[in-house]
């Protein structure tokens, strides 16, 4: 591997690795905040037992992806120094947000895994709360300097340095909105279907335990919702990614010739040399459809572009097919919670839903890395788009396969330990059988 | 009279005393756990975990706001910093990581198991001896004068971190965050017992800290000369150096004396002091010798820009931090004192 290839994979990694952190730390205190405020008005205990637990999961996986984040804004640096020489000072503005984002989510954490008992109820519940915010937040704004990569605003070139620097209009740039929606969505529905999938296994043998009820229906609602809403903000960013970046939107479809009324392609290996995407099924007319809403429209293959700026199709239209599919899946399987809760709830706790529902508890994390190789990859040859090459970027410094295995193998410690946590946290099944529910809540009458 | 990129490394400035004070204080805990002890070892640990549970990642965000102005006011000093440290930055960073994910699984075991020492415990109390170290390293790194901005940026990283001066500047770091850390935990605890522990260790810190306050400038005089003679001979510099100095002296009596608040506030002055006194005499370099401060500085625009997101954000800030201790540190931080 030449340098340059070592510090894009230890960057990928590291993103790879920090991205499941961020996303827990955006869905799961919406979570733990829902059960909250369920004790709160039902003074059931079985809410109070499923708000700790998930908080204490929140807590790890907190502090694993404030470390991993740190980590990250100084690896922008120590990888990619003139990428940061560059672009510092046009985006730092969001960055600098999202580190007061971090700091609340940091405080009101503290406050909250802390404090039950020590500080009143409703203080506990505004922490917790704004832990959730916190935590939004700073997606967002992370969010908004990557979209500046992909569609830089707020400056002007000259000889290669930016001038005119309007740090406002960067942090605003193009493609944050669509984006910001779509990796929100994303993290509340991958969260939202990890949680559900493993209190789902939790029924399949022990159906009557209210706890994993309610877990699992707690965080179906909040999976399911997103995952229904994703397909439309989908929708949205494909169609702002066709008309901003348009090499993108062919490495993802797999379209090498510029052509009107173009097949949308399902599955199939692009093949760069020969200048085709093979055994795909393709639909006639449908990627003109859905990118332009317009059957007819044209869309711009890979031909149109100097090959020097194609992404690699190959590992972009994949990783784009898998979100895709992992998403469907998702917004299916929501669909379908939805309709048998209307029906007959009961049949929400049947084998029959929970083993789709254990099926698709991964998935929203698939479709989180999918989509971020998508975008990421989809960028390359560049950095900045349209201003700065990735191999401009890189460090001087050689000997990077050192930094990229030490940080594999600690981060492959660090992962497996988290996820042993994790396990043994439910593992520990808490018994709550159907009559506890109706005599805590006579408890309470008293 | 003061431009703007004055300002923002000001921030910066202060946002290391804030780490230092705080973050610095979790690792110095951290030394403290690893060399925790005799009959009341157990409970040292637990005194650790107890104290610095609910607030350390609060206090973690001031090194990502030190860095963030950094990047964003100075992006030159942050691409030759992270390109010529790049190895002591890298192991820094692993430091962190180890020491944050570690204290979270230790203290998850702690609360299991109530206070044996686990695997994780061991590898939070290691990174947090070696992360200060590796900080103050590259505080001596920048200061040193031995990292050349054109060498740089056609090499790649350099070695100029191994030599004495930046060591030492990583000892007296360690040093200092191993004194806060014990000058507080004496205030977090109303046993008598762990209370003599921990002043004992103060009171060793004290004497580690002042030797190398002696140590730093004589090594700066050979192998940071430039620094050494704005150390010393600046008034503003040679000024705080005295009053850290005389911080330093109150510190100590007040723990021979068991004042234990007062010790802590000068405790606190004296770290202050230490990173004040290098910032005047690093003045008016990010870099030395080539990158001044206006000439690694953003445009203007960018510049006032994240000063106003720094005093908007801290309005909102600093209310919140101040409930976060008001929460855990009421008695510790606010209320009663010498209680004994």
């Amino acid at each position: 591997m030449t340098e340059l290839e070592l510090a894009r994979a230890q960057m990928a990694m590291m993103f790879a690795f920090h991205i499941i952190f961020a996303v827990a730390g955006m869905g799961m205190p919406l979570l733990m905040v829902i059960a909250e405020a369920a004790h709160r008005r039902t003074g059931k205990q079985v809410f109070l037992e499923l708000a700790r637990r998930w908080a204490r999961g929140t807590a790890i996986l907190f502090a694993v992806g404030a470390v991993s984040g740190t980590v990250l804004s100084f690896e922008l640096g120590l990888l990619w120094p003139r990428f940061m020489e560059f672009s510092g000072g046009i985006i730092g503005l969001p960055f600098a947000l999202e580190g007061f984002a971090f700091f609340a989510e940091a405080i009101f954490l503290g406050i909250y895994l802390y404090g039950r008992g020590r500080v009143s109820p409703v203080l506990h519940m505004l922490a917790g709360i704004g832990v959730a915010v916190g935590g939004l937040l700073s997606g967002i704004l992370v969010v908004s300097a990557n979209g500046w990569m992909n569609s830089p605003a707020g400056f002007l070139l000259r000889d290669g340095m930016p001038i005119d620097i309007d740090p406002i209009a960067a942090m605003f740039n193009p493609a944050w909105a669509t984006t910001a929606v779509h990796m929100s969505l994303a993290a509340f529905a991958a969260s939202g279907f990890a949680v559900a999938g493993i209190h789902a296994y939790k029924l399949l043998r022990d159906r009557e335990n209210l706890f994993h009820r309610h877990a699992m229906a707690i965080a179906l609602w909040v999976g399911g919702s997103a995952a229904v809403l994703l397909p439309v903000s989908g929708d949205f960013s494909a169609r702002f990614v066709a008309k901003d970046q348009p090499v993108k939107l062919a490495a993802m479809e797999g379209q090498f010739r510029t052509e009107r009324g173009a097949p949308l392609r399902i599955g199939g290996i692009p093949d760069s040399k020969a200048g085709t995407t093979r055994f795909a099924i393709e639909i006639p007319r449908a990627l003109s459809l859905l990118a332009f809403h317009d059957m007819d429209a044209e869309v711009k293959g890979l031909e149109a572009f100097p090959r020097t700026d194609w992404p690699d199709p190959l590992p972009v239209h994949i990783a784009f097919q898998v979100m895709v599919a992992c998403g469907t899946a998702m917004a299916a399987v929501a669909l379908l919670a939805a309709l048998l809760a209307f029906r007959n709830r009961e049949s929400l706790f049947r084998p029959g839903f929970l083993l789709p529902a254990i099926f698709c508890s991964p998935l929203g994390i698939i479709a989180v890395e999918a989509g971020w190789t998508v975008t990421e990859l989809g960028r390359q040859p560049w950095v900045i788009r349209g201003v700065m090459r990735t191999s401009e970027a890189v460090t001087p410094v050689t000997g990077l396969a050192l930094p990229f295995v030490f940080f594999s193998v600690l981060y492959l410690a660090l992962g497996v330990s988290a996820a042993l946590l994790l396990r043994r946290e439910v593992s520990k099944s808490p018994s709550f059988p159907a009559s506890a529910d109706t005599s805590a809540a006579r408890e309470r009458e008293e | 009279m003061y431009d703007l990129s004055t300002l923002a490394a000001g921030s910066i400035l202060a946002s290391l005393v804030l780490y230092a004070l705080l973050g610095g204080a979790d690792f110095g805990g951290g030394v403290w756990d690893l060399l925790s002890r005799g009959p009341r070892g157990r409970a040292q640990r637990l005194l650790i975990a107890h104290a610095i549970g609910p607030i350390w990642e609060t206090n973690h965000v001031w090194v990502v706001v030190a860095v963030v102005i950094l990047f964003t006011g100075f992006p030159k000093a942050f691409a030759l910093i992270s390109t010529a440290l790049f190895l002591p930055v890298t192991l820094l960073l692993s430091g962190i990581v180890l020491r944050g994910a570690a204290f979270a699984f230790h203290s998850y075991h702690l609360h299991d198991e109530g206070g044996r020492n686990s695997r994780w415990g061991t590898v939070f109390a290691c990174a947090s001896l070696l992360t200060p170290v590796l900080l103050g390293v590259v505080i001596g790194a920048v200061s040193s004068g031995e990292i050349r901005a054109h060498e740089t940026y056609s090499v790649g990283a350099s070695m100029a971190w191994l030599s004495p001066f930046p060591l030492s500047v990583g000892l007296l770091t360690l040093a200092v965050f191993s004194y806060l850390a014990s000058a507080y935990l004496i205030l977090e605890t109303d046993d008598p017992g762990l209370r003599e522990d921990f002043r004992l260790r103060a009171l060793w810190s004290s004497a580690a800290v002042a030797a190398l306050m002696v140590a730093v400038p004589l090594l700066a005089k050979r192998g940071a000369g430039d620094f050494y003679h704005a150390l010393l001979g600046n008034d503003w510099s040679a000024g705080l150096v005295f009053l850290a100095a005389t911080a330093a002296l109150g510190a100590h009596v007040s723990l021979m004396l068991r004042s234990f608040s007062v010790a802590r506030a000068c405790v606190v002055a004296q770290a202050s002091l230490i990173l004040a006194g290098w910032g005047a005499a690093q003045y008016p370099y990010l870099v030395r010798p080539d990158l001044t401060i206006p000439a690694a500085a953003s445009s203007q625009a960018s510049l006032r820009l994240i000063l106003i997101a720094l005093a908007a954000g801290g309005l909102l800030l600093f209310p919140a931090i101040f409930l976060l201790f008001w929460v855990f540190k009421k008695d510790t931080v606010f209320g009663r004192t010498n209680r004994s």
